[in-house]
């Protein structure tokens, strides 16, 4: 199903009264108010914790990346300082002094003394002419005499004037760093002082950082050899194993992703003078637990109020759905009521108008057959008299039973004549009763009365209270088997209100049949059943203000509910 | 009590002869009209005791003819007869001062027995 058809779909079972299956509908419409109602409080909180989330992280990493920086520049000064003043007091030596008394090994030996008391980690300090000739030499190796004009160093002095090496490993495996200065005397002489340096001073400076645990702080050359030891990458003169950013730069901050898939925060300084590239190393994790904490509060927060907008929202629709359901249900009532009532005026209407028009042919009858009897009465010498006699008087009593059906039409029709009179429920019952007795009696039927003593009397009319219970009455005669049972309950409903039920133990009805019951010529006897007795019942209970209700169970009874106002309310009739 | 005079007033007219031919055998004086009209007429022309009147007539309407009857001779008394089970027109005819109505189709003994009621009640 495409996007398109869901949304048709649901726009339709959450606009349109659909009246299709009706639990289906609510079901659908419960489900789409659901749907939108979480997404519109769900949708908002999403996007505003992404954008806080990215927002967070964005100024985080800012707050980390400045830092790291000035950290790394900062070391990355202090090493050049270092470097500096090394190089400069080797220059100092170097303009102090003639190329006569460097070259004196007596006169190097005492100005080696002195800077061996004033600076720490020199290890050598030696004369070279411009041939790269070693003319004297201060120091633990035997490097007098040594020729330099081959290495590349050598060159680099000659033309930058100075010259800071790579670190390596001396003799006794020992890290340094060579520096060398060139000066040119008066004399148009050139003279080189080399000197080595211990780089055990790199450690201390690199230590001073107070790095944690998670960060790594080393120096590397432009080829990316370690140029002090690292934590993470290995030990002096090994590679370090993360590819170094292209091009002139500055001190700035990369993120890499190093081989031990840690993912970290890298800032570069490299140095101006020398080939030293200052590395400080973060791990990103360590960087971020502030804000790990943060999410991970945020993502129970935000867990807590999905919860709790479900549990929410579900209350709401349930409330909501059934609000409307009752709602529909109460319209759906006073629309059938309405339809009932409209049914009831209408055929009401036919019928009076049918009873009207045959009432009068049927007088005429009455009278015919009269006459022709009264006729005859006074006839003595009348043949067949007594036959004749016989015959009017069938005709008379035909015409009298169509009478009663007029009647009853006219009396079902017709705006009812009210007499409000005090009536006692309890004895008007056992009136009516009286009408049954004989059939009750003749049917083994029983009858058990459970009246409530001292119900208060109601202001209703007679003749239609009669009517209404011996409609109900003969109905449950009617329903019963021989031997059956009918229980009559008399109560006070409330402070305006009695109630009484007839129940049988009879056949029962069908759910049609129940929904039929009070329409007029709808019946399920055999025979003899007009159909009108409770669509008149239901007349003239809703007339006086009150209510009748029908339960039912097919094979189990039924059972017919009329409370009455004790102040019949007429309402308005035909 | 016979030589009572009566009046039927009804547009059914097979209705209203048998049922004068029938109070006539009873000893009645009875007399029949098919409107309103001739009814008021022959009132006129001899006054009975009683008028039975149908209240549903084409013309002269019976409870338009009640009214002239009362107007003109508030002794008679005037029985209405209905077709219709609508008590309406039954109690309205009472008011405008008939002294009873039937239902149609009726029984001639309760008829007899209304007009001796009325008879009885006049003062």
């Amino acid at each position: 199903m495409n996007s398109k058809n869901l949304w048709t779909r649901f726009t339709k079972g959450l606009l349109q009264n659909a009246d299709d299956d009706t639990a289906n509908r609510y079901r659908i419409l419960r489900r789409n108010i659901f749907i939108l109602m979480f997404l519109i409080t769900i949708v908002p909180l999403i996007i505003m914790a992404v954008i806080y989330q990215h927002e967070y992280q964005a100024s985080l990493k800012k707050e980390i990346v400045n830092p790291l920086k000035t950290l790394a520049n900062k070391t990355k000064h202090s090493f050049e300082l270092f470097l500096e003043e090394r190089l400069s007091v080797i220059r100092f030596i170097a303009s102090s002094y003639s190329f006569e008394e460097l070259s004196d090994q007596k006169t190097l030996n005492r100005i080696f003394k002195t800077l061996m008391d004033e600076y720490c980690c020199l290890i050598d300090l030696g004369l070279i002419n411009k041939k790269g000739i070693q003319l004297s030499y201060v120091g633990p190796y035997e490097f007098l005499g040594k020729n330099y004009s081959k290495q590349s160093w050598f060159h680099e002095v000659v033309v930058k004037g100075n010259y800071i090496s790579d670190v390596f490993m001396g003799y006794r495996q020992f890290p340094h760093v060579a520096i060398a200065v060139l000066r040119r005397t008066e004399e148009g002489r050139y003279l080189i002082l080399r000197a080595t340096i211990d780089t055990s001073k790199f450690d201390n400076i690199i230590a001073s950082m107070g790095l944690d645990q998670e960060s790594d702080a080393f120096l590397i050359n432009s080829e990316g050899i370690l140029q002090t030891p690292s934590r993470f990458y290995g030990k002096i003169l090994d590679q370090y194993p993360v590819p170094l950013p292209m091009g002139n730069y500055g001190p700035i901050v990369v993120e890499e992703v190093d081989p031990q898939n840690r993912k970290m925060l890298v800032a570069y300084a490299p140095f101006a003078k020398a080939d030293y590239i200052m590395v400080l190393t973060k791990q990103r994790s360590a960087l971020l637990k502030p804000w790990y904490t943060l999410r991970s509060k945020m993502l129970f927060i935000f867990a807590i109020s999905v919860v709790t907008i479900i549990l929410v929202v579900f209350k709401l629709v349930d409330t909501v759905v059934k609000r409307v359901k009752e709602a529909d249900e109460k319209r759906e009532l006073a629309y059938r009521e309405i339809q009932h009532t409209h049914k009831l005026a209408s055929i009401g209407r036919l019928a009076a108008g049918v009873a009207h028009e045959i009432n009068n042919p049927m007088a005429i009858i009455n009278e015919k057959a009269g006459l022709m009897k009264d006729l005859v009465a006074h006839d003595d010498q009348f043949r067949k008299k007594e036959k004749f006699l016989g015959l009017t008087d069938s005709i008379l009593q035909s015409v009298e039973r169509c009478k009663g059906i007029t009647h009853r039409l006219l009396g079902f029709a017709r705006r009812m004549e009210v007499q409000l009179v005090e009536l006692d429920v309890n004895e008007l019952i056992q009136e009516t009763l009286g009408f049954l007795d004989k059939e009750a009696l003749h049917r083994n039927i029983e009858l058990k009365l459970q009246f409530t003593d001292n119900l208060p009397y109601i202001f209703s009319d007679r003749g239609q209270m009669q009517q209404v219970f011996l409609n109900i009455l003969s109905n449950a005669f009617a329903a019963v088997e021989d031997k059956g049972q009918i229980v009559i309950t008399s109560w006070e409903e409330d402070s305006d209100t009695v109630g009484v039920s007839i129940r049988d133990d009879g056949s029962g009805m069908s759910e049609e049949t129940i929904s039929n019951i009070f329409d007029p010529f709808f019946t399920t006897k055999q025979k003899g059943g007009t159909g009108l007795g409770l669509a008149i019942t239901y007349g003239i209970v809703k007339k006086m203000g009150g209510e009748i209700k029908v339960t039912s169970k097919q094979g189990e009874g039924t059972i017919f509910t009329v409370y009455l106002p004790k102040k019949a309310k007429i309402g308005p009739g035909e | 009590m016979e030589n009572l005079k009566i009046l039927l007033v009804d547009d059914e007219e097979e209705f209203v002869t048998t049922l004068a031919e029938r109070l006539e055998l009873r000893g009645f004086q009875a007399r029949a009209a098919t409107n309103g009209e001739d009814g008021l007429h022959m009132i006129e022309a001899d006054t009975p005791q009683i008028v039975i009147l149908d209240v549903m007539m084409p013309g002269l309407g019976g409870l338009e003819v009640l009214k002239r009857i009362k107007a003109q001779n508030p002794q008679i008394h005037v029985i209405l007869l209905t077709g219709r089970g609508s008590t309406k027109e039954g109690i309205e005819g009472m008011q405008l001062g008939a002294f009873d109505y039937l239902m149609k189709p009726i029984n001639i003994e309760e008829l007899i027995k209304k007009m001796q009621e009325a008879i009885k009640s006049q003062p």
